[in-house]
């Protein structure tokens, strides 16, 4: 088996958060925001991340790039180490590593134009680079994704929020990455959008072999894009597979719950399908339940749940549960 | 087939060079700002005072200095305003031409306020966006620092300044610059701490830019229409703090003037019957502060239209 371009080991990410009014001598009360996060990536291919608005994807992101203090390890093609790297070290590998963002519009500095927006990558790892240069590489991927290249000069309020994510694409692959991380890409679009701006990911990716790690916040959006499919739940992992696997034979409650909310174009399907409701409230990342965190909200919790941490074990498909499975009828609303 | 590929090129490049310029905020800004009257005759004033500060030496047909001897003595039967004798605004209480000591005194209230401004500007936006973007503790000692000086009686230290140093324009210019970044200082901080969790700052982080760089190019020019408004409104701030100090008579020394010194001693001999005297450094110094209080909230209307 080749190496994977990225693998993430036990990532652990904790907050220490204050809240107005306290003193400055209280110790920060610790949220655990991600929490034994484990993945391969290899080149070329599409890790989806999926889970609730809270539950840790934006944080895991952003841990993998060093934009927040993680520990556990982040192994580029299987031997450096990107969170032990020295600041200088890690530089390369912000040119390797590309991000695009959630709100297109606010992604991009409201007082740059297209051009300096799209370069600023550019300008940062390339400096052997002339200005023509780097003038001609942008009007090429501008084109590359879509945008006039006549457009170059002028301001991202000028654009749709669609064409404000071809800017962010564009800014994001015009220093060549590996790999691409797409934080809720297309949440913000209009759906005949979103389609639009996903079948340009895959066709980049295509061409330029790149690895993509796309989170959404439900299942639907990453089915056609992902090869494998990863569920967070208040940081963990709740189960992890190969898309088809994930989508035909979901083995962990919570999976089965968010699946059976995805509506499916087939009538037929979709009558006959069994909806599990998700009861309850997610609890606060504060004070997560013990054992399975899932547990509160569980349809198939028992005692054991409370007192033991299911581990998501080996394998190409994991699933953080003790007692895992196809949905019985008396799940089913 | 030669010459058809030549013309694609050509043409290729032509519709390259027709790009579109873009219509930036700052465009957008200023057609708003030019539709808004109050602040379009603010501008007019503004030009008005500026011209008649840098050209109205060249008008006067006495120096600052001369001291007219034929109406000495009887300032308040003859020196009055007169086109026939050359003293457009009469004279001051000593036979010197008003008129060209109101344009020093303009000068000089324009410069100090100008050069506050600025020492406000400069420190106050390094400072605050260094404090806002660097977070964390050093963020706390240093706007805590600020604090402590915004708490001392600012009035109180430019008059010692003024006293211990000698009333120069340099101790004036030191001490209202000591004084004018803490408040600039915080607003800079302030905006730039809801600036910092724009996403368009984390992608920048995101790819490796340096903390000054995304200072420089991203939160700056992001801050420059806060900054812009706050300046122009410090600039009459300015003017009245360095009138009030000359009221006192601590503000610049003769033969140096400002429109604060010259209503001061137009203000103590209006019991004489010579209002002129009062009346057109009064006059300069309302256009003057008139004229940046409308541009001002011009500007702040312009570049922040959410309130409309
Ligand atoms: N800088 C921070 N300091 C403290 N807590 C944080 C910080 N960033 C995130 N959190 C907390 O960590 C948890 C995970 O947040 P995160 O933004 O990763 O969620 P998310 O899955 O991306 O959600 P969304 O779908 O809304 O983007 C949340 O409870 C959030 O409040
Ligand atoms: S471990 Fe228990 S509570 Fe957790 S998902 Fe499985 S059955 Fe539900
Ligand atoms: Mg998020």
């Amino acid at each position: 088996m080749t190496t994977p371009l990225l693998s993430a080991r036990e990532i652990d990410v904790t907050f220490g958060t204050t809240r107005p009014g306290d003193m400055p001598w209280t110790a920060p009360r610790k949220l655990r925001a991600v929490s034994g996060v484990s993945f391969d990536l290899a080149a070329g291919k599409t890790l989806g991340v999926v889970g609730e608005s809270g539950c840790g994807k934006s944080t895991l992101a952003r841990a993998l790039i060093r934009m927040v203090p993680a520990s556990g390890q982040v192994l580029w093609q299987g031997d450096t180490d990107l969170l032990s790297l020295s600041p200088a070290a890690m530089q390369r590998y912000r040119s390797e590593i590309q991000m695009i963002f959630q709100d297109p519009l606010a992604s991009l500095n409201p007082r740059m134009t297209l051009g300096e927006i799209i370069a600023e990558p550019l300008r940062t790892h390339r400096r052997d680079l002339s200005r023509a240069d780097i003038r001609d590489r942008v009007r090429r991927m501008m084109d590359r994704v879509g945008l006039l290249p006549q457009m170059i000069n002028r301001y991202p309020h000028e654009f749709s929020g669609g064409q404000c994510q071809r800017i962010g694409i564009a800014r994001a692959l015009i220093v060549e990455p590996r790999l691409l991380i797409c934080d809720e890409p297309v949440s913000a679009l209009d759906v005949s959008i979103q389609a639009q701006v996903i079948e340009l990911l895959q066709e980049l990716q295509r061409d330029l072999n790149l690895a993509i790690l796309f989170i959404a916040h439900d299942l639907s959006v990453v089915r056609h894009i992902s090869d494998e499919v990863m569920v967070l739940y208040l940081g963990r992992v709740m189960e992890a597979a190969p898309a088809e696997r994930l989508y035909a034979a979901p083995r962990h409650p919570y999976t089965q719950a968010l699946l059976s909310a995805v509506p499916v174009p087939d009538p037929a399907v979709e009558r006959d399908k069994r909806i599990i409701p998700l009861t309850g409230d997610l609890p606060s990342p504060m004070a997560p339940p013990s054992g399975c965190v899932f547990r509160t909200r569980c349809p198939r919790a028992e005692a054991a749940c409370a007192a033991e941490v299911p581990a998501p074990g080996p394998g190409p498909h994991r699933c953080a549960c003790l007692f895992p499975g196809t949905i019985t009828a008396d799940e089913v609303a | 087939m030669v010459h058809d590929t030549q013309r694609m090129q050509s043409l290729a490049e032509r519709m390259a060079e027709d790009e579109v310029a873009g219509r930036s905020l700052w465009a957008d800004a200023r057609r708003r700002f030019f539709s808004n009257k109050a602040a379009v005759i603010g501008l007019a004033l503004l030009a008005f005072v500026a011209a008649f500060a840098l050209f109205g030496g060249q008008f006067a047909q006495w120096s600052n200095e001369e001291l007219d001897y034929n109406v000495m003595g009887v300032v308040a039967q003859e020196g009055g305003p007169s086109l026939a004798n050359g003293h457009y605004f009469g004279v001051d209480e000593l036979g010197r031409d008003l008129f060209a000591r109101t344009v020093q005194g303009t000068q000089v209230s324009l410069l100090v306020g100008l050069v506050g401004a600025l020492v406000a500007v400069v420190v106050g936006t390094i400072y605050g966006a260094t404090a806002g973007y660097v977070g964390g503790r050093v963020d706390a000692a240093m706007m805590r620092a600020v604090d402590v000086l915004m708490a001392i009686p600012y009035m109180f230290v430019l008059i010692l300044i003024l006293v211990m140093y000698g009333r120069s324009m340099i101790a004036l210019f030191v001490g209202l610059g000591l004084i004018s970044w803490l408040e600039m200082s915080r607003i800079v901080r302030g905006q730039t701490l809801s600036l910092k969790n724009r996403e368009f700052i984390e992608a920048a982080r995101a790819t490796g830019v340096s903390g000054v760089t995304i200072i420089r190019r991203h939160i700056v020019p992001n801050l420059l229409g806060v900054i812009a408004v706050y300046a122009t409104l410090l600039v009459p701030l300015m003017i009245l703090t360095e009138s009030f100090i000359s009221f006192l008579g601590l503000g610049v020394q003769e033969p140096l003037t400002s429109l604060g010194a010259l209503i001061s001693q137009g203000a103590s001999t209006m019991a004489y019957g010579t209002i002129w005297q009062l009346a057109f450094p009064l006059l300069f110094f309302c256009l003057t502060l008139f004229g940046f209080f409308f541009v001002g909230d011009g500007l702040r209307d312009a570049l922040d239209p959410k309130d409309r």
